[in-house]
């Protein structure tokens, strides 16, 4: 009973909030072209925030003034969808521990940035998409053939990041007899792996996929191919946002007119890597 | 915020070790200041020492320590220290990251625990050495019988810094793989984020009730135990 009650608060709040957020953001639309009267394919005004990661190849990474990588063009391709021309967008780094904080407090309007759907997240956040059907999955030395799945790790050595899903999921259902590195990027950990301190690195396998497509690891790693979850990543959105629709809709365009695919090979082909091919492309899911 | 919210938060123990992580961090402050201690009193007496060679040393040590990023040097301790040289402190593995933390947190705060003491140093008048060697007494005798008793006295408010800096840095051995309490907020914010300001909030306060009595104890010791002159 309270639950339900609850539930419509909730929803009642989130239309009261939408109605206040269509009069501000028009506001800030007027500000915006003020400044920067930019001309572009008859497009929205002003600038759109959006969250990624600087420090993921292949995914989001910003390489000097340049950013690069499967979340970043994806994001270019759905601004573009939305109006917004490469110079409207306004590229904020969002680590993962502040994704909720970036889009509660209204610091940026979207987040593409390998961030999985929860439940959890969606108390406080919306989602668009999914557009990418992820799995955790291990790295490894390219020579090592001993390791095929999370069951071969016992007694070896396994890197992952402090605080991530993976390393939770290898501590309550694998580590039994694993020895978890904690470290705090993929970087380092990849660097304990071809120095051969550790035997394997777990997390998504398109990050993993990311790494091993770094000119400096090329050929030293491998990504095992028999990933052992599901992570749904999503467009991360204001709890108030109204862009789902519209958003859902480029990325089904983006699917069916090849651009997925393409943006995929161009971003981490090099290292060999093919996606989960029974859960890509994904469907998004409907707009709550 | 209604019961349902406050419940969630409650159940956020039952399904999180906080207090066990905040032990973590307590138990590297405490062996952490234990080394750094010993190491900074004898980088102390090297560089107040008549040996030129053992000055240089000493001030090397604590010019290079000093300016290096703990974090760097936490992280050098794990993927070089283990990872390259395999050295090995403990044959088990986390206690093995646990005792390399210890030792790079140790490292680092030993070149300020070395400068707090000597800024305790300064404050023992000249005539006391000078007193000292009209006794009789060598370089070493005079420190251990003389000086240093004065200057750890005079140097307690600094080392009190030195250790909340320590107690607060010890968060950086989660870059070591060390299961603390900042590598469990990143944990319980990656799994929670419906109550993440309560989650900073808890881990805020958890550093304040463990910092503030070190720094009332510190301020009231150094009143007590300043050398009246």
């Amino acid at each position: 009973m309270r639950a339900r009650r609850l539930v419509a608060l909730a929803a009642a709040a989130t239309l009261g909030l939408a109605a206040c957020s269509s009069g501000g953001g028009d506001d800030d639309t007027d500000a915006g072209a003020g400044g920067d009267a930019t001309e572009t394919s008859g497009g929205a005004e002003g600038t759109i925030r959006i969250g990624i990661k600087f420090d993921q190849p292949g995914l989001g990474f910003q390489d000097g003034s340049d950013y690069t990588g499967f979340d970043v063009d994806v994001a270019r391709y759905v601004a573009d969808a939305l109006g917004y021309g490469e110079d409207q967008i306004e590229w904020v780094q969002a680590p993962s521990a502040q994704r909720e904080n970036l889009l509660q407090n209204g610091q940026v309007d979207m987040i593409f940035a390998t961030y999985s759907i929860t439940d959890k997240r969606k108390e406080v956040v919306s989602f668009a998409g999914p557009y990418f059907v992820a799995g955790q999955d291990l790295l490894v030395a390219a020579d090592d053939d001993s390791i095929s799945g999370p069951e071969d790790l016992e007694g070896k050595n396994l890197c992952s990041v402090t605080g991530s899903t993976s390393a939770q999921r290898i501590k309550d259902e694998y580590a039994a007899g694993t020895n978890l590195l904690e470290q705090p990027g993929y970087a380092q950990c990849v660097t304990a792996l071809i120095s051969g301190a550790v035997d394997a690195v777990t997390t998504d396998d398109i990050i993993l996929a990311g790494l091993a497509a770094v000119p400096a690891n090329e050929g030293k790693v491998k990504v095992v191919g028999n990933p052992f979850s599901e992570e749904n990543y999503g467009v991360g959105l204001p709890k108030d946002s109204d862009q789902c629709e519209a958003i859902n809709e480029a990325i089904t365009t983006m699917v069916e007119d090849g651009t997925w695919q393409e943006l995929l090979d161009a971003n981490v082909g090099a290292s060999g890597y093919e996606p989960n091919a029974d859960l890509n492309p994904p469907e998004p899911d409907a707009c709550a | 915020m209604d019961d349902g919210y406050l419940e969630q938060f409650l159940s956020l123990f039952d399904q999180f070790d906080v207090l066990g992580a905040f032990w973590v961090n307590i138990q590297l402050t405490f062996w952490a200041a234990l080394l750094s201690l010993v190491l900074g009193t004898v980088l102390a007496v090297m560089r107040i020492s008549p040996v030129p060679s053992l000055r240089w040393a000493g001030s090397t040590y604590v010019t290079l320590l000093r300016n290096t990023p703990l974090t760097i040097i936490i992280v050098f301790c794990v993927l070089g220290l283990w990872g390259q040289l395999g050295v090995q402190l403990s044959p088990d593995f986390q206690t093995n990251f646990f005792r390399l933390a210890v030792v790079g947190l140790s490292v680092y705060h030993a070149a300020f625990v070395c400068e707090a003491l000597r800024s305790g140093v300064n404050t023992v008048p000249v005539g006391q050495a000078e007193a000292a060697r009209a006794l009789g007494l060598g370089f070493w005798p005079a420190a251990r019988l003389v000086i240093l008793p004065q200057a750890f006295r005079g140097a307690i408010a600094p080392l009190g810094n030195v250790l909340i800096a320590l107690t607060k840095n010890s968060t950086v051995a989660a870059a070591g793989s060390v299961a603390e309490a900042s590598g469990l907020m990143l944990t319980m914010i990656e799994f929670r984020p419906d109550v993440i300001l309560l989650i900073f909030f808890t881990f805020a306060s958890g550093f304040v009730l463990i910092v503030v009595p070190l720094g009332l104890a510190t301020t009231a010791l150094s009143r007590r135990l300043a050398v009246a002159r």
